[in-house]
């Protein structure tokens, strides 16, 4: 367990090396903060739950790049910026960090409401590693940055949130420094001041400074950032170039979005009835597959698997398809209705019911339920209700609502 | 190289504003601010005169005893301040420690220098007493600052342990508050040493570093009549044994917190 802080020894073009770095946190089963659990354990050894947060982690940052840490929450990608930034100690690895690192867990870190805007400057400026005279250097450009001239002798308590987050970022993002750490801190601000942040980003990239980014949004890491790591369950999933490692957050996305749907929505659902016409299952097919997600006007064919109890004569099949709120059909059909003859069911008999629907489908989860009942409606032989689920993606929100319908826009 | 690292420019601005957010904050919204600094000390000193010298009686074969009272209770209020604001330092600080990468003992060194700066300026309160008393200053004034490095040594070994132990075990404040108390009067200064009959007793009294450096200073400063702990064991060697436990205390708690600094932003 060793930790090379600005050591010259890092590889040259490397600003961070992480090597098979693991950690553990150990948490007591019966948390002990007193004295007296302790007399009364020293005989039995206490027991710990370890909670193994990050396992093998490795990966390298090269000086002048914008690096990207992408995963879900509590995927660990915190507790590994914390290590980073050295609050935390790894149990296991090494970190190299090759120059000056400054850490951003949380903007405006010690400000105190008691204070003068100048006073907090001072000191967030000492707490993040600079002398007095380099953040005297830089207060000037800060408070500008802000826009906060004529407030900085005011307490801080007298400022709007929106000013006192104004002032933190721009400390954050005027300190010197040769490689940054932001966790999560870009989405601050109004728009005005966030196309400046991201001014300065540019800025950054320019003079080739050292830039990690940690986030769980997408969009912020692909616009900046060269190259990342996919962190998911406490160990790398994907280290590349951010197209690839965001990709590959995608694709996880959308397979646990599925798997979430085929285990959580098995108690929403419901099936009624079943006597003389049993349902044996539902799902959606491609191409003659079974298949859950579509791309933008593929077939999507569902299908009802069912087994006749009794013979019965031209039963009504109906679809009704519904977002997960489960409020208004977003479309529904039936046999009767387009007028298809389903024929005689024998009892034992069993049949498939195929719909086969163009997917206009806007990027969602949607939901199957339906029916099937005797010639007339009169009587309901089985009902179901998120028997099965789909999902739509690749319109990439073109359009809103839930359909996308084929559409020209003209102006005269 | 070590005293460099821990000095340095960084190290020294942190440290510089950490002390001055909690002097600022110290006195905030109170009419006379300060000043309390100095009006505090004076009026506690009134009260101890009022009671010990004038209605007690105490200490009447000790001169200047109003001046000797004040200098123990001085040093050992600057003792109890330390330890008693390092001890819950690190877990008050706890939003920093879990943000930022600041050395940690700078945080505990930050309410030493805090408790410094009250002890400057209530000596500054007991220099004034001394003159208006007539007290002489003798050459053996000049150990005087030794004896208040070392009570400063011995305070940051028992804070860098008790800030160290206090993230993990809550217990410690209750406990060290008792303690304080049984230390207080386990130590003679409200009383002369000499009340204490049992030469033995005198002898255990005076291996608690702080009886030691109160009794040597009042010595230095106040009166050669002072029974320091030289006297009591018959050997100027006998300083050794309470200067001794001053550097394991150190040590200790030097070791300790170094060892569990490592996971303060986990366990706070």
């Amino acid at each position: 367990m060793s930790e090379t802080r600005n050591s010259p020894s890092a590889g040259n073009d490397a600003a961070i090396v992480v090597s098979n770095i693991s950690k553990m946190f150990k948490l007591p089963h019966e948390r002990v903060s007193s004295v007296k659990s302790i007399l009364v354990n020293i005989a039995r050894r206490r027991t710990y739950e370890k909670q193994q947060v990050l396992h093998n982690i490795s990966f390298e940052i090269k000086k002048g790049e914008f690096f990207g840490i992408v995963g879900r929450n509590g995927s660990g990608k915190s507790t590994l910026l914390k290590l980073l930034s050295g609050i935390y100690t790894p149990s296991k690895g090494h970190i190299k960090v090759n120059g000056k690192l400054t850490p951003f867990i949380e903007l405006g870190v010690g400000f105190n409401p008691e204070l003068t805007g100048r006073e907090n400057v001072f000191l967030n400026g000492a707490l993040l590693g600079f002398t007095r005279k380099e953040t005297l250097a830089m207060y000037d450009d800060i408070v500008e940055f802000a826009e906060l001239e004529r407030f900085m002798d005011q307490k801080l308590k007298n400022y709007s949130s929106g000013m006192q987050v104004r002032l933190a970022f721009s400390i954050a993002i005027q300190s010197k420094s040769d490689i940054y750490l932001f966790d999560e801190v870009l989405a601050v601000g109004d728009y005005a001041f966030q196309q400046k942040c991201y001014e300065h980003f540019k800025y950054l990239k320019s003079i080739k400074k050292t830039v990690v980014l940690v986030s769980h949004d997408a969009s912020a890491l692909q616009m900046f950032c060269t190259n990342g790591v996919l962190i998911e369950n406490g160990e790398v999933q994907k280290v590349g170039t951010i197209q690839e490692v965001l990709k590959e957050y995608a694709r996880q996305n959308v397979h646990r979005e599925e798997e979430k749907q085929s285990k959580g929505r098995t108690a929403k659902k419901q099936v009624e009835g079943g006597e003389a016409v049993k349902l044996l299952g539902v799902h959606t097919e491609l191409s003659g597959k079974k298949h859950k997600t579509f791309r933008p006007y593929e077939k999507i064919t569902v299908v009802y698997e069912v087994e006749a109890r009794q013979t019965v004569e031209n039963p009504v099949v109906g679809l009704v398809i519904q977002d997960a709120s489960g409020g208004q059909p977003i479309f529904a059909t039936n046999t009767l209705d387009q007028n298809e003859k389903t024929g005689i069911l024998r009892a034992g008999e069993r049949k498939q019911i195929k719909f086969t629907i163009d997917n206009i489908f806007n990027d969602s989860t949607l939901y199957i339920s339906g029916a099937v009942a005797n010639q007339d409606r009169s009587q309901v032989y089985v009902r179901f209700f998120n028997a099965a689920s789909f999902t739509t993606l690749g319109w990439d929100n073109t359009a809103r609502g839930t359909v996308y319908l084929p559409h020209t826009i003209e102006i005269q | 190289m070590l005293v460099k690292k821990i000095l340095s420019k960084q190290n020294r601005a942190l440290l510089h504003e950490l002390v001055a957010t909690d002097f600022k904050l110290r006195y905030q919204g109170s009419v006379i601010g300060y000043a309390w600094s100095l009006l505090r000390p004076l009026l506690l000193f009134l009260i101890l005169y009022l009671v010990f010298v004038k209605f007690l009686r105490l200490g009447q074969d000790v001169p200047h005893f109003p001046i000797y009272l004040l200098l123990g209770i001085v040093l050992w209020n600057f003792f109890a301040e330390m330890t008693n604001q390092s001890l819950s330092s690190i877990v008050a600080r706890g939003d920093l420690i879990r943000k930022v990468r600041i050395p940690r003992w700078i945080v505990v060194l930050s309410s030493s220098v805090s408790a410094l700066i009250n002890l400057a300026l209530n000596l500054l309160v007991v220099a004034v007493f001394m003159i208006i008393n007539g007290v002489d200053i003798t050459f053996s004034a000049v150990w005087f600052p030794f004896i208040l490095a070392q009570v400063y040594v011995f305070s940051l070994g028992v804070s860098l342990f008790l800030g160290a132990a206090f993230v993990k075990y809550r217990d410690i404040s209750h406990i060290w508050e008792v303690a304080l108390q049984a230390l207080f009067y386990l130590t003679p200064i409200l009383y002369p040493l000499t009340l204490v009959t049992n030469v033995t007793l005198q002898k255990l009294l005076l291996l608690n570093p702080m009886a030691q450096a109160i009794q040597d200073a009042r010595n230095a400063l106040v009166t050669p009549n002072t029974l320091t702990i030289a006297e009591v064991f018959h050997n100027s060697a006998a300083r050794l044994l309470p200067l001794l436990l001053t550097v394991a205390m150190v040590i200790v708690g030097v070791l300790y917190f170094k060892k569990e600094a490592k996971y303060f932003a986990e366990n706070i």
